[in-house]
């Protein structure tokens, strides 16, 4: 194990990932020719962090993109996307595996509305999409996605998910927190500021909606144990939480490491806050505050494995942080906040590498790493060159998540077919456990919002607008609870049934939700269709289209024919069978 | 309710169900349906997990350390040939068929990587998901037993982690304690109708099955094939514990006292152990019934001695008692064990943080020996002074119990050779 160690840790320091870390003095423990080794890697950073790189490049690194390189685009002129894409094909000729075709239209419009705006895409955009003629057709409707208001509500949802849980704890306000990533992501605010302002947040929760993320890493009093794990995991990419007891086996997070980081976070206090509820008869949560305690101690004290007690002050990979200092009002200076500036200082923190990692994840469903939330020498990346350069391009581009899905989306590999070939399904099957190469689409189950929001579109309830958006989601959050399970541990985890085991097949044949889905009510999906459309192969089809993003196929046309080749009054059974089957079907719940 | 009229052989029904000519007229169907006792398989081998979420302090439950600093409140009672903490006296009288063992030492101390080596037998790694232990039962025995129409593997409660590269079909079937599973009928929809929508979905999905996107769409395939299974079968009422005695629900779940502050205290965990012994009966293989509220990093004894532990005593006790009773003892084996053990030091909140390095699991029933506290630690608790175990041990120990070679190999998506229990040996001590 420890061999294992020593060779990955060589191979860390070649492909230069540790940069944020690379100046400081937390590795002073490195051998001298892994130094080596990274100031050389510093060298060709340099190199290639400028624009023009791509032309730059030697041409023998080009070559092997072969044929096919000129012949793939979006339609976008972004150089970087050059770049991704030669990265990735070097993977291919370096893996010998061969990509799969570019995918269709209608394969590429279903995956791209699931993962930018989180539900499929209405019938009447696929057929715009597949009749238009304009090359660059691909890139102008991610710009267009982008500025979708379902683009905020998708992101308000993961991001909500990742930072306080599906199922907020108690005295969280699932509300407080959506209200401040939807600003956020309706804004494009700089990711930078939005680490920022929720590491550092203080406040009512849902005033600073912000504050919630701390407030749900404080479920138990543990002095900021779980803060300091979540904060590290979730935004730098780092999993420390092993070291808070002991020197950690895997990787260089040593234990006086956690502790100093932890320091930042023993200023957290909270104040619960009740009223009378005449109502209830009783006194309810009225809110919560995150507040700042004063004179904490310069250093926490922790024991180590040998039973000595060591104090940690608060630093920052080896960097100390001055929070000796009053803040403009006379308090203690708030050590969140100058963690948090210190996570998103330079050229590539790793605030910028692990959401660079998570967002490539969120799209291809394989980050450059396994897990997407572990980037260090003991877990080198797929792509090291690639991650490095996006978390720069990142950085330079002001944070701008918008800018990075458009780099990802606009890449070859986003763009490929789901279906494998012979020629890559053996090398690259990050499901059975290879190296992710992206040589063609990895399937992704849809998330329960997404089945939701997607259910919602295909049977165009959307278009009632009879709720607003807090209606909208407090009824989804409803029906979103029966599948989850909390664990009432300090990580505050939580596991779903909506995992494709057989409580969510039951919900998909059985439940309300996809009963209502297939109702033939007035103004519902199939009560327009079987007004409004005259022939049952158009009918046929416009179903095929709404639910799975294509036509059927000749055998699939026949079936279809034959089941709805039945007296008027039996029509409507008939279409609502169809419809039932379609929507259960593993090709509709999996993003291909 | 049931898509099945009484008597019929859902097998039988679902052969017809799976057929993709939907010409069989109702009539000629509905002839077809032969008449079939459902025979309860006695003497059936099975395994119930106790799972701790959180990580219990066996420091104070099953390996106590009276006159040390470490020792906290509690004073050790004799259980059978070994001693267990004065709050488990009903469980103590049941003591000689379980055991503890009293070194393990699993080295993670983090809730998620834990609960996965503790599940799994495997630490975790990046390049392949191991299959967790209820899974691994099922593949092994489920499969075998061709009178089952309900899920080889259930979870009450519990958090049973991923069948990994055994695949979906041989998922844990997650339900709660109130023994209603949601959404298992067709609310009163004519069979042929279902059946029509069935052969619909067939052809839909078989197409995409064959587009080789990797083994999901399969998958998914598998497990809509068990929901329909499910959700015609009378098997299901073993999940309904308001078909047994009061009297023995009382004896689970000690109605009265009160119930725990995380909404699974006292009476959940009871229930679910009940109805884990029904699902055995019924010839389920592997139930893992989850207790949480073990992560008590302050504040542990006034919590353990209030609450924790009388509901667990009572639980656990009124199982033990019921499996002898019913004569099921010799072929179900008990497993109890949580992601880690807790700190021997106590901390400045009373409370005891996450330890991984020394800990107790308890484990019996089955063939195994009774009575016995295997392995040893330190006066303080620090460390193990015998041969210390891992999750792989237990494992192994309970394969052997359940008629599982140790000798077992399954093979990993990519091909890789996994063997059973990660290649680890059962506890001697305990299979004599």
């Amino acid at each position: 194990m420890r061999m294992w160690c020593g060779s990955r840790m060589a191979r860390w320091a070649a492909a230069s990932l540790a940069i944020a870390i690379s100046a400081s003095v937390a590795m002073t423990a490195e051998e001298p020719e892994s130094k080596d080794a990274k100031s050389k890697a510093a060298a060709k950073d340099a190199k290639t962090g400028s624009e023009k790189s791509t032309s730059e490049k030697p041409t023998a690194e080009a070559k092997p993109a072969g044929k096919k390189r000129e012949e793939f685009t979006t339609g976008s002129s972004d150089v970087l996307i050059s770049f991704i894409n030669e990265q990735i094909r070097q993977g291919w000729v370096d893996n010998e595996v061969e990509p799969s075709e570019a995918a269709g239209d209608g394969e590429w419009i279903r995956r791209v509305y699931l993962d930018i705006v989180g539900h499929v895409p209405p019938m009447e955009e696929i057929e715009k999409f597949l009749a238009d003629k304009d090359k660059a057709k691909r890139s102008k409707l991610i710009d267009k996605l982008l500025d979708d208001p379902a683009y905020v509500r998708h992101w308000t949802t993961v991001w909500a998910n990742l930072t306080i849980g599906q199922q907020a704890p108690r005295e969280v306000s699932r509300k407080g927190m959506e209200k401040f990533l939807r600003e956020a992501f309706t804004k494009n605010r700089p990711w930078n500021e939005v680490v920022i302002d929720i590491v550092s947040a203080e406040g009512n929760f849902e005033e600073n909606g912000a504050v919630n993320y701390i407030l749900a890493q404080m479920v138990m009093p543990d002095d900021g144990v779980q803060a300091t794990a979540k904060t590290t995991r979730l935004f730098m990419g780092m999993q420390v939480q092993c070291t808070q007891c002991h020197n950690h086996p895997f990787n260089d997070w040593q234990q006086r490491q956690f502790w100093e980081f932890n320091n930042f976070f023993r200023q957290l206090t909270k104040r619960t806050v009740q009223k009378y509820d005449p109502k209830a008869g009783r006194n309810v949560l009225d809110y919560v505050e995150l507040n700042r305690r004063d004179n904490v101690d310069d250093h926490v004290t922790y024991e180590r494995r040998n039973g000595l007690i060591e104090a940690a002050y608060p630093r920052y990979f080896g960097q100390d942080a001055d929070v000796a200092k009053k803040d403009k009002d006379g308090w203690d200076v708030n050590r969140r906040e100058v963690l948090a500036k210190l996570m998103t200082e330079g050229e590539k923190p790793l605030v910028s590498l692990a959401m660079v990692n998570r967002m490539w994840s969120q799209f291809f469903g394989y980050g450059f790493t396994k897990p997407v939330d572990d980037l260090g020498p003991h877990n080198p990346a797929s792509h090291p060159e690639l991650l490095e350069r996006l978390g720069a391009e990142f950085v330079k581009s002001r944070y701008d998540v918008k800018q990075l899905i458009r780099w990802i989306c606009n890449s070859e590999a986003y763009n490929l077919t789901s279906q494998a070939t012979k020629a890559n399904e053996e090398k690259d099957n990050p499901a059975a456990g290879t190296t992710a190469l992206f040589s063609h689409v990895y399937l992704k189950s849809m998330s329960a919002e997404q089945l939701y929001d997607s259910l919602i579109v295909a049977t165009n309830a959307h278009k009632s607008g009879r709720s607003s958006w807090e209606q909208a989601e407090d009824k989804k959050r409803v029906w979103l609870r029966q599948f989850v399970t909390t664990f009432g541990t300090d990580e505050g985890d939580e596991s779903t049934t909506f995992n494709g085991s057989i409580p969510q097949a039951l919900m998909m044949m059985n439940g309300e939700l996809v009963k209502d889905a297939i109702s033939a009510q007035k103004g519902s999906f199939l009560n327009t269709i079987l007004s409004e459309t005259p022939q049952d192969k158009d009918r046929i089809r416009r179903l095929y289209l709404t639910t799975l993003g294509r036509n059927p196929n000749a055998k699939e046309q026949q079936m279809a024919a034959g089941v709805v080749r039945v007296p008027n009054d039996q029509k409507l059974a008939a279409y609502q069978d169809m419809f039932w089957a379609l929507l259960n079907s593993n090709e509709f719940i999996f993003i291909h | 309710m049931n898509l099945v009229p009484n008597g019929m052989s859902r097998r039988h029904f679902m052969s017809h169900m799976a057929a993709t000519a939907a010409t069989i007229p109702a009539i000629q169907f509905m002839q077809h349906l032969q008449v079939h006792a459902e025979t309860v398989k006695k003497n059936q081998k099975a395994c119930i997990l106790m799972w701790m979420g959180g990580g219990p302090p066996t420091i104070d439950i099953w390996d106590l350390k009276p006159g040390s600093k470490n020792g906290g409140e509690f004073k050790p009672i004799t259980a059978a040939g070994t001693q267990i903490s004065e709050h488990m006296p009903k469980t103590a009288a049941q003591f000689d068929v379980l055991n503890t063992v009293r070194s393990m030492s699993t080295r993670e101390a983090d809730h998620g990587r834990g609960r996965y080596f503790m599940h799994t037998a495997y630490v975790p790694n990046p390049t392949v998901v191991h299959p967790t232990f209820g899974s691994v039962v099922s593949h092994e025995l489920g499969s075998k037993r061709k009178e089952l129409e309900i899920p080889s593997f259930v979870s009450i409660g519990g958090d049973p982690g991923s069948p990994g590269f055994l695949g979906m079909g041989n998922a844990a079937f997650v339900v709660n304690t109130q023994g209603r599973i949601q959404n298992a009928d067709t609310d009163g929809m004519d069979p042929n109708r279902f059946k029509n929508r069935l052969a619909m979905l067939g052809t839909i999905e078989d197409s995409f099955i064959a587009s080789k996107r990797g083994e999901a769409p399969q998958a998914h395939k598998d497990v809509y094939k068990k929901a329909i299974d499910l959700m015609t079968s009378k098997q299901m009422e073993a999940f309904r514990i308001d078909k047994e005695d009061p009297k023995t629900i009382d004896r689970y779940t000690n109605a009265g006292a009160p119930a725990g502050m995380m909404g699974r205290g006292n009476n959940d965990f009871g229930r679910g152990l009940l109805m884990a012994r029904r699902l055995v009966e019924a010839g389920v293989p592997f139930v893992e019934v989850g207790m949480g509220g073990w992560d008590l990093h302050a504040n542990v004894f006034n919590t353990l001695k209030d609450r924790n532990l009388p509901a667990m005593d009572t639980a656990i006790s009124a199982l033990i008692t019921d499996l002898k009773e019913r004569s099921m003892i010799k072929d179900v084996v008990v497993v109890w064990m949580g992601e880690f053990g807790r700190t021997p030091r106590i901390n400045q909140d009373v409370g005891r943080d996450h330890w991984a390095a020394s800990w107790s699991v308890m484990i019996g029933g089955g063939n195994l020996k009774g009575g016995l506290g295997v392995g040893q630690t330190d006066s303080d608790g620090l460390t193990c002074e015998s041969k210390p175990y891992l999750p792989g041990n237990i494992w192994a120990t309970a394969c052997h119990a359940l008629g599982i070679p140790t000798t077992t190999v399954h093979t990993s998506k990519r091909g890789r050779p996994m063997k059973i229990a990660n290649g680890e040996a059962p506890i001697a001590e305990l299979i004599g």
